[in-house]
């Protein structure tokens, strides 16, 4: 990360800081090409956002007075990497009824913060579990 | 005294025209409170509060800490911004609400404190405000300064060839953001590689998302299909949100998923769903609203796609519901939200309250006025039909150009249309080949691309469809594969275009507040905000998007008055013969009534409005009076083109005293020589219902005045025609030809008609 905080003068990115906008791999925003692609050069992996990008895109959204977009885009940027399958089931977890107790998702979210390193999310679905308790959702829908 | 008795009539028959209205198809609701139904105000409604200690909410909005639901934790604990609220809490609503429609108090100020309002108080401070100055501080608080506009593109049959060509006419028209759905959900699919494949065509930049299952809906967005989503639906009690099978936090995670996919995305809610959802707890529906938006902003999406939605219709029918939806729409903005403002389900039958409904949101601008404007017919569209559709497009840019307003639409020629319409079937179809999903034949391709709906098509069945749609799931088909097959095909230029959009993600930028594609840039509320402080500020037409705008087809131009009437002329010169004579003097002969023509009469104008070749309406006029036992004298006027001028000139000049003025586009008068120019005796002033035998009855009505008669006056019956919206501007410009051949002072001239050959 740049020391300096992103500022919405630094926004967009892509036109006045292109020399920062990476691939996961490395790519810059202009090797993303019609000729890379169709010689394989360019993958659908290449046209993912990292988790760099998106803790910019926070720095310009604290910048610009919107600290929730930023948080958003923070616990968005501790997802990048988690498989789509986890994603899922975290998401599925979180619906009322589907977790039977407290414990299923503390689990879940200590998967998120030990395999995958997303604390931010991972205390979010704690406080999640802490609320669920208290409003009685742990409890069979259909 | 006795009365007469007469048989009574039950009813004024007006009430049985209204029933007739589509109006009356509307279901109107009683306010009632206790059931949901009340837009600004419910007894159970709290009062605005707010108990803070040490930094933490201990009560919000009369609801203490250890009795929240899930909504107000999220609310208290995200939304609410600490170091405002004690100050923003503390001002009176109707102060905040002065300020709302203050020029002079910047958005940002009004944006920092309402960071530290809760939902009651946040709904209090729009309720003092009426319908204008909703619309007024709406158009000074949205986020991001230039105006757009979201299309639905579906239809009945899922068909991918028509979504192609919809998708890329809708994106001709300039929508910013094009949103699908299917009729079955197993063709999610095709759905999305049709209309991403069509909206690359003819431009890039058009968002695009496909609204589908939450788990689907993201699978197909990671494939790099869609660009956005806005399906994430929020409600304002916390029996609804289970109902609708989530709570703020799997939203907020779901909205986290997007963003760590690199996809745009903004929640759904409005007034209306809770009652719907039948868990309204007696509260009103901006109450309710409010916290929704609240909770929005505290799960950190960019935005909102609000303006009652699914509810507007419900909301529609209680007493103030569209000043509601409107003040739903101004707390969205003011808590610094996009708002994609809803006036997309239709609330309504009455085309009145349709053009009344968008009104304020054209004038006063929207990050997207409508949240589904049907781009497809009614019937085709899967959301069921919109606000305004495929069948008043065109109305809707006629509005853009009255008001000089910005409505995110452009017109479009019908070549080009067609233009892009070819090259998006072409596309799918080269897609659908190549990754050997079907083989569109060439009559399918042509029904498609000349069909408003799918009525029309003759195309893919429902299974055909489905088949390609599990392929495109089971194979695992991806954007990188429809680019390459594109490229291959020799639609290098869509390949390119999907690829750029596809590329935004990689940077991020789109994700911000407002985001949309113009021109190839990302425009946000971070580099285009709204700095609206009065006139000359804000959002302005500049020139060229004026010119765009205002270019509606079939416009009416002086050449093309000329052209039309130049090819009557030859034909007219076949039927009859005007000879001047020399000046015209006064008749002595009692029978003589004269019939007063126009200066351009014959000249240069050949047929009246209403399609009348002159020629006809004369030898209608002269058989009239002789039928009325009197002569006809045919005089040109040359001082004037003013009917009332031209009758009573014809009137002086005529032994009886009475003429007959008429001007080349056929208004006529009956007039008398001691009369007062505007006093006339009989005005034929609707020329384009005129027929030919009125004109007869009018010479022989001029000729019952001539000899001392009271005639029945002749009608032209009308049917309440818009004859202005319909004729003056072709009036206009062929009475200005009339005036232009006048010359002051100038002496009436005597004409000899022979009539040639048979009547036109």
């Amino acid at each position: 990360m740049s020391k300096e905080p992103l500022s919405i003068a630094d926004y967009p990115l892509a036109e006045k800081r292109p020399e920062i906008v990476k691939t996961k791999a490395g790519k810059g925003i202009d090797d993303i090409t019609l000729d890379g692609v169709l010689s394989d050069q360019v993958t659908l992996e290449d046209l993912r956002i990292t988790g760099r990008a998106l803790r910019q895109q926070a720095e310009i959204a604290r910048a610009a007075g919107r600290p929730t977009l930023a948080q958003n885009f923070e616990r968005g940027a501790e997802l990048v990497d988690v498989p789509q399958d986890v994603i899922m089931r975290t998401y599925e977890l979180l619906r009322p009824g589907r977790a039977k107790s407290k414990d299923e998702l503390l689990a879940a979210a200590k998967e998120l913060r030990d395999v995958h390193g997303a604390g931010a999310v991972a205390a979010f679905i704690e406080e999640a579990a802490e609320v669920y308790e208290r409003r009685a959702l742990f409890k069979r829908r259909y | 005294m006795t009365e007469e008795t007469y048989p009574r009539a039950n009813r004024w028959k007006r009430f049985s025209d209204w029933d007739d209205r589509p109006l009356r198809l509307d279901q109107f609701a009683v306010e009632d409170a206790e059931n949901g139904f009340s837009a600004f105000k419910s007894p159970h409604d709290p009062k605005p509060g707010l108990g803070l200690a040490a930094g933490r909410v201990e009560s919000m909005d009369g609801v203490l800490a250890r009795d929240f639901d899930m909504i107000d934790v999220f609310i208290a604990r995200y939304h609410l911004d600490s170091a405002v609220a004690p100050e923003a809490m503390a001002m009176p609503s109707i102060d905040v609400a002065r300020m709302l429609v203050d020029m002079n108090v910047p958005r940002s100020e009004l944006v920092r404190l309402a960071h530290g309002m809760t939902p009651a108080k946040l709904a209090d401070v729009v309720s003092h405000l009426s319908s204008l100055e909703i619309a007024f501080a709406y158009g000074k608080m949205r986020a991001r300064q230039t105006p757009g506009n979201q299309a639905h593109v579906t239809n009945a049959k899922d068909d991918p060839l028509q979504m192609a060509a919809d998708a890329a006419t809708a994106v001709a028209f300039g929508f910013d953001e094009i949103e699908t759905t299917m009729r079955v959900a197993r063709n999610a699919w095709s759905n999305a590689v049709a209309c991403a494949v069509g909206s690359a065509v003819g431009r890039w930049g058009t968002l695009f998302q496909c609204s589908s299952e939450e788990a689907e809906e993201l699978k197909i967005g990671m494939a790099g299909f869609t660009s956005y989503a806005e399906t994430v639906s929020v409600y304002g009690t916390e029996k609804s949100f289970i109902d609708g099978d989530d709570t703020p936090w799997s939203k907020a995670f779901l909205a986290a998923a997007y963003a760590s996919r690199g996809i745009k995305m903004r929640c759904t809610s409005g007034a209306g769903s809770e009652l719907l959802m039948g868990f309204h707890d007696r509260k009103s529906l901006l109450y309710l609203e409010a916290r929704c938006l609240c909770l929005q902003r505290a799960m950190g999406v960019q935005g909102t796609q609000n303006g009652g939605i699914d509810g507007a219709p419900v909301t529609c029918t209680v007493p103030g519901g569209m000043r509601e939806l409107m003040a739903e729409n101004l707390i969205a903005v003011w808590l610094d939200l996009e708002c994609a403002s809803g006036n997309d389900a239709r609330a309504t039958e009455s085309e009145i309250r349709v053009g009344a409904k968008i009104l304020p949101y054209l004038i006063a601008g929207s990050d997207l006025i409508c949240s589904g404007f049907g781009s497809i017919l009614k019937y085709d569209n899967s959301f069921n039909a919109s606000l305004l559709n495929g069948e008043e497009l065109e109305d809707y840019l006629v509005l853009q150009r009255d008001f000089e307003a910005d409505g995110g639409l452009t017109p479009v020629s019908e070549t080009r249309v067609m233009d892009l319409r070819t090259r998006a079937v072409d596309a799918i179809s080269a897609v659908l080949e190549e990754l050997e999903l079907a083989k569109p034949t060439g009559d399918m391709k042509q029904s498609v691309i000349a069909a408003s709906g799918s009525d029309e098509t003759r195309t893919f069945s429902g299974r055909d469809v489905a088949v390609i749609s599990e392929t495109i799931k089971d194979r695992g088909i991806t954007v990188i594969d429809v680019i390459k097959a594109l490229a291959k095909r020799g639609f290098e230029e869509e390949a390119a275009n999907l690829l750029q959009l596809v590329r935004l993600r990689i940077s991020g930028d789109y994700l911000q507040t407002s985001a949309v594609v113009r021109d190839g840039r990302v425009l946000s509320a971070v580099n285009d905000p709204n700095d609206y402080h009065g006139p000359g500020t804000g959002y302005r037409l500049r020139d060229v998007r004026r010119d765009e705008i205002v270019a509606i087809r079939d416009t009416l131009t002086r050449q093309e008055v000329l052209r039309v009437e130049a090819n009557y002329k030859s034909a007219e010169s076949t039927r009859i013969l005007y000879s001047a004579i020399g000046p015209a003097d006064i008749s002595k002969d009692g029978r003589d009534v004269v019939i007063g023509i126009s200066p351009a009469f014959g000249i240069k104008l050949f047929q009246t409005v209403a399609g009348h070749p002159l020629s006809a309406v004369l030898r209608a006029l002269i058989t009239g009076i002789r039928e009325g036992g009197c002569t006809a004298r045919v005089v040109r006027m040359r001082h004037t083109a003013d009917t009332s001028f031209l009758g009573l000139s014809a009137a002086r000049l005529a032994g009886s005293g009475v003429g007959i003025g008429i001007q080349a586009k056929g208004t006529a008068v009956i007039h008398q020589k001691d009369r007062l120019p505007h006093n006339n005796l009989e005005l034929f002033s609707n020329s384009p219902i005129t027929k030919l035998d009125h004109y007869r009855l009018m010479g022989a009505n001029a000729a019952a005045y001539a000899r001392g008669d009271m005639p029945e006056p002749v009608i032209v019956p009308t049917r309440g025609e818009a004859m202005g919206s319909r004729y003056h501007a072709r009036v206009s410009l062929i009475y200005a030809i009339e005036t232009e051949m006048t010359s002051e002072g100038a002496p009436p001239e005597e004409i000899d008609i022979a009539f040639l050959g048979a009547a036109a």
